[in-house]
């Protein structure tokens, strides 16, 4: 089964590039054969002359990112891009939401569905498409959302998970929080799962935990593509029967995404560290499994500053937790996917500890384990949590925040309505991301 | 890729232009050793062969053949464009793209807008029109006028509006040289203020620079080149201030001055023309630096303003240059930044610099900067891997930012001083279509914005509360 990847916008373009060459040097570089084979099948397509070619339809408003992406990738020699599977204008979307949304997808929507449709017909079967893109921007964000929306039109029974990637709090582009909020209030109508990197944690984990000195977004995207890597290979789930599954995005819905209202998705990945160090260190799961836990319910993205005073509370204790109350991340569902040595021996009881979910699904629900006895890119054991949880209530609602004292002063609010979308259209954006939060926020 | 439109008006006007094709030239020429017509060219050039008949137009990806200008000349008196066709770049140049007459507008707001602007106003749309048509996807034209005198204030001002009637969803930004209190017209209040208006009505963009201002930094960089602390050498080409390398071969008055802003254009588009981890395209800039439509005023500032030669003295960290990015020297209007509200700010940086460089020192300048409440963390990066001429890195701040209240404000006082006494009004009421009423409403255009940054600025103090959040029915 094959998962059709758009990739929109510059961030879209640039982490998806990272992505393909992660899962190409996956596959290729592991002597599994049957591994090898649903990887390749998955991501990418055979063409006539033996070389790969990555499932992806690449879209930009402006043409230089998708230049440098498709060279970069042919130049790996492993791999490359199709030729014609790329669109691109002369002109960027501005950083404009109503631009993208309202003005050029809308345009160009004929030529970009042509290209899916293209990459799907090569497909034997198609597992779902997995649209790659910022929400800071106007590209990524605004085309992007229009998008996902014809793909939920012209494809309406395929399954579509949005990986998006949050901007630093502090700036990458003034009106990001505008376009964040519009891109997710819409988002959360037309997707089926949304998975979440934030660049604060990802920008942390590159200087904390690997150590780079002078990082660039080549580093961050690189970290991205690790963690998406670890969730997207194949494995072996409780409904595959002893082969590796063939409907990787359809379980990890059926995992996660248990209801409307809770499609907020956070990747975390332990270990990680400078590939340098890897050839020195020792994992075990009883270790690497632990952390995890405690980075779960901490709320820590990365295993660094882990709070370890942070527990369950116990059983009897009613009343909501609400956002402000202790720091106790309380998870919906979760989804553990162990790769590597001894993967079949890891005791992973510590997930089934019915205090760290709400009270609506059983444990032995709320928990999917996925595995693969085939070690990660170069990692001997490592573990990927993908969780819905409380965990990104807090950069929400600062989103949400800081996007609503904006529109309190009307600042900028001009540059949006001469696209074509109205306060209305704001404020029903804003209600609709309150009512997210507030569902998060009490869960108990 | 985009194509950008350069006008310009008037003396200043095309003596700033003038400089500044000759360090696009300069710039092009360090980066572009294949000699092929890329991309990056064709924002500002078009590559024309004469030996074809049809106009000759060569598309992106071949050699070099012959480069034009996308610019239009304006001027009212021959002297200054004249000057450019008989000097090294008169190639670059076009006689359609050209448009004079004789006789100037004598410092007059009125003839420049009114008497020239009718007169000429079809042949000024044909030319803007021809320049837009060799362009592929016209993003930007970029008008550089001064606001003191006829030509350019009255003329150029005319051409704004022109520009908003027949391209309408094209970006209009302005580099405006503001005159300083000394200035010898002694009618320069009347014609910026009367040129404010048309700013602030039909401008998307508008980047303010003083005279003072740039002969300050002049000066700074002279004081330094000239100091006798021995080996410290200013690398050759690396002054802000420098044409070496250019086209033309020697300097003349005012060339140092007009350098500048001249490296302003260029870093402004460095982002559109070359490739790097974090673009920032020139409609992103209107997008983001412009919350409310009639404050686009961005102060620039430009660091840093020279490198030195000496390899034992190690070249000015990368932080300094950040922080001089925030200090009242390196801005180019007389204004102190630190001590007024932000509304805005970006970030271009140019060079080998990144995306944790940029956070650190956001992280590092942001306490002491006083941002707006509602946009407290208001910043806009852009990274362009292609460093300018003679520097390792660069940046260009633009700030939006209330400190352009005094300028304006004194500006109107030197207005109203001549303005109560009726002084020189008669040379403006003369001119055909001139009313007296033009001039009452320039004052309150400019008033109203004054208090539109006052009104901002008394948040400063103030701690604002967050606005109360939608409450959701359960």
């Amino acid at each position: 089964m094959s998962v059709v990847t758009v990739q929109l916008g510059q961030c879209g373009n640039q982490v998806g590039q990272e992505l393909f060459d992660v899962m190409c040097s996956d596959a290729r570089d592991v002597h599994r054969k049957t591994y090898s084979a649903v990887s390749c099948e998955r991501f990418f397509r055979q063409t006539t002359q033996g070389a790969l070619e990555a499932r992806a339809v690449l879209i930009d408003m402006e043409p230089k990112v998708i230049n440098h992406s498709m060279s970069k990738a042919a130049k790996s020699g492993r791999w490359r891009y199709g030729e014609t599977s790329h669109f691109s204008q002369k002109q960027g979307s501005g950083n404009n939401w109503a631009n993208g949304y309202c003005v050029l997808g809308p345009r160009h929507r004929d030529a970009v569905e042509e290209l899916v449709r293209r990459q799907v017909e090569h497909c034997d079967m198609l597992a779902g498409f997995i649209p790659i893109m910022s929400v800071a921007g106007g590209t990524g964000s605004g085309v992007g959302t229009f998008i996902t929306q014809c793909l939920r039109d012209v494809y309406p029974s395929s399954f579509v998970l949005n990986h998006l990637t949050w901007p630093y709090g502090t700036g990458e582009v003034i009106v990001q929080n505008y376009n964040s909020v519009l891109t997710l209030a819409h988002l959360y109508q037309l997707s089926d799962a949304i998975l979440v990197h934030e660049n604060d944690i990802v920008h942390k984990i590159c200087s904390q935990l690997l150590k780079i000195k002078q990082i660039s977004f080549s580093d961050i995207n690189r970290v991205i593509a690790h963690q998406l890597g670890g969730v997207l290979q194949p494995t072996l789930t409780p409904a595959s029967c002893g082969a590796y599954s063939r409907h990787p995005i359809g379980e990890l819905m059926s995992a996660l995404a248990c209801h409307p209202e809770y499609k907020l998705l956070s990747v975390c990945t332990i270990p990680q560290m400078a590939s340098s160090s890897i050839a020195f260190s020792t994992f075990s799961w009883p270790a690497l499994l632990k952390h995890l836990r405690q980075m779960l319910i901490s709320n820590s993205k990365m295993e660094g500053g882990i709070d370890w005073q942070v527990c369950p509370p116990p059983a009897s204790a009613g009343g909501s937790r609400s956002l402000s109350a202790g720091s106790f991340n309380t998870s919906l569902a979760n989804l553990l996917i162990l790769r590597g040595k001894d993967v079949y021996s890891a005791e992973t009881g510590g997930f089934e500890d019915p205090a760290i979910y709400t009270s609506w699904l059983p444990p032995d629900e709320a928990l999917s384990l996925w595995k693969s006895p085939v070690p990660f890119n170069k990692y001997e054991k490592s573990a990927t949590l993908v969780s819905n949880s409380q965990a990104l209530l807090r950069p929400l609602d600062d989103m949400v925040r800081k996007a609503w004292n904006m529109f309190a002063s009307r600042a900028y609010i001009h540059q949006y309505i001469k696209f074509g979308i109205s306060e209305e259209d704001f404020l029903d954006s804003f209600t609709s991301l309150e009512q997210v939060i507030s569902s998060y926020s009490e869960l108990q | 890729m985009t194509q950008s439109v350069v006008v310009q008006v008037g003396q200043c006007g095309n003596q700033v232009g003038c400089r500044f094709w000759d360090l696009a030239l300069r710039e092009h020429a360090h980066v572009n050793k294949r000699g092929l017509y890329d991309e990056a060219l064709s924002s500002f050039f078009r590559n024309v062969d004469p030996r074809k008949s049809d106009g000759g137009a060569c598309c992106v990806g071949g050699r070099i053949q012959h480069l034009k200008a996308r610019a239009v000349l304006i001027d009212m008196e021959e002297g200054v464009v004249h000057g450019i066709l008989q000097g090294p770049l008169r190639e670059v140049f076009d006689s359609a793209q050209l448009l004079t007459d004789v006789s100037g507008s004598g410092n007059n707001w009125a003839v420049g807008n009114l008497t020239y602007g009718s007169a000429y106003r079809d042949s000024i749309v044909n030319k803007l029109r021809k320049a837009a048509e060799h362009c592929d996807c016209l993003q930007c034209f970029f008008l550089i006028h001064s606001m003191g005198g006829g030509t350019g204030s009255g003329l150029g001002t005319r051409v704004l509006s022109l520009l908003e009637e027949e391209f309408p969803d094209v970006c209009r930004i302005v580099t405006a040289m503001y005159p300083s209190a000394e200035d010898d017209v002694i009618t320069s209040p009347y014609n910026s203020v009367l040129a404010m208006r048309e700013l602030t009505e039909h401008a998307d963009c508008v980047l303010p620079v003083e005279n003072q201002s740039l002969v300050d930094i002049v000066n700074k960089i002279s004081l330094m080149s000239h100091d006798a602390k021995p080996g410290c050498v200013l690398k050759k080409e690396s002054t802000v201030t420098s044409g070496q390398g250019g086209v033309s071969p020697t300097e003349r008055p005012f060339d140092a001055m007009n350098n500048i802003v001249a490296n302003l254009l260029l870093n402004i588009t460095s982002s559109s023309r070359f490739d790097g981890s974090l673009n920032m395209d020139l409609n992103e800039i209107a997008n983001n630096l412009v919350p409310f439509p009639r404050l686009h005023y961005l102060v620039p500032s430009l660091t840093p303003l020279y490198t030195l030669a000496d390899v034992n003295i190690p070249t000015r960290r990368l932080d300094q240059m950040f922080s001089d990015a925030f200090s009242k020297e390196h801005q180019l209007i007389r204004a102190d930044p630190k001590h007024s509200l932000y509304l805005a700010c970006a970030l271009m940086v140019r060079g080998n610099v990144q995306v944790s460089d940029l956070r650190r020192n956001i992280e590092r300048l942001r306490p002491s900067l006083p941002f707006v409440s509602w946009n407290q963390e208001g910043w806009k990066t852009g990274l362009c891997s292609v460093p300018p001429v003679g520097h390792a890195h660069s940046l260009l701040a633009l700030a939006n930012n209330t400190c352009v209240k005094p300028t304006f404000m004194e500006l109107r006082d030197r207005f109203t001083k001549l303005y109560k006494k009726k002084a020189h009004l008669h040379h403006y009421l003369h001119v055909d279509g001139m009313e007296q009423s033009a001039f009452s409403e320039a004052l309150s255009s400019l008033s109203a914005l004054i208090e539109e940054y006052h009104h901002l600025d008394a948040t400063k103090a103030r701690l604002i509360p967050d606005a109360p959040r939608l409450s959701i029915a359960r």
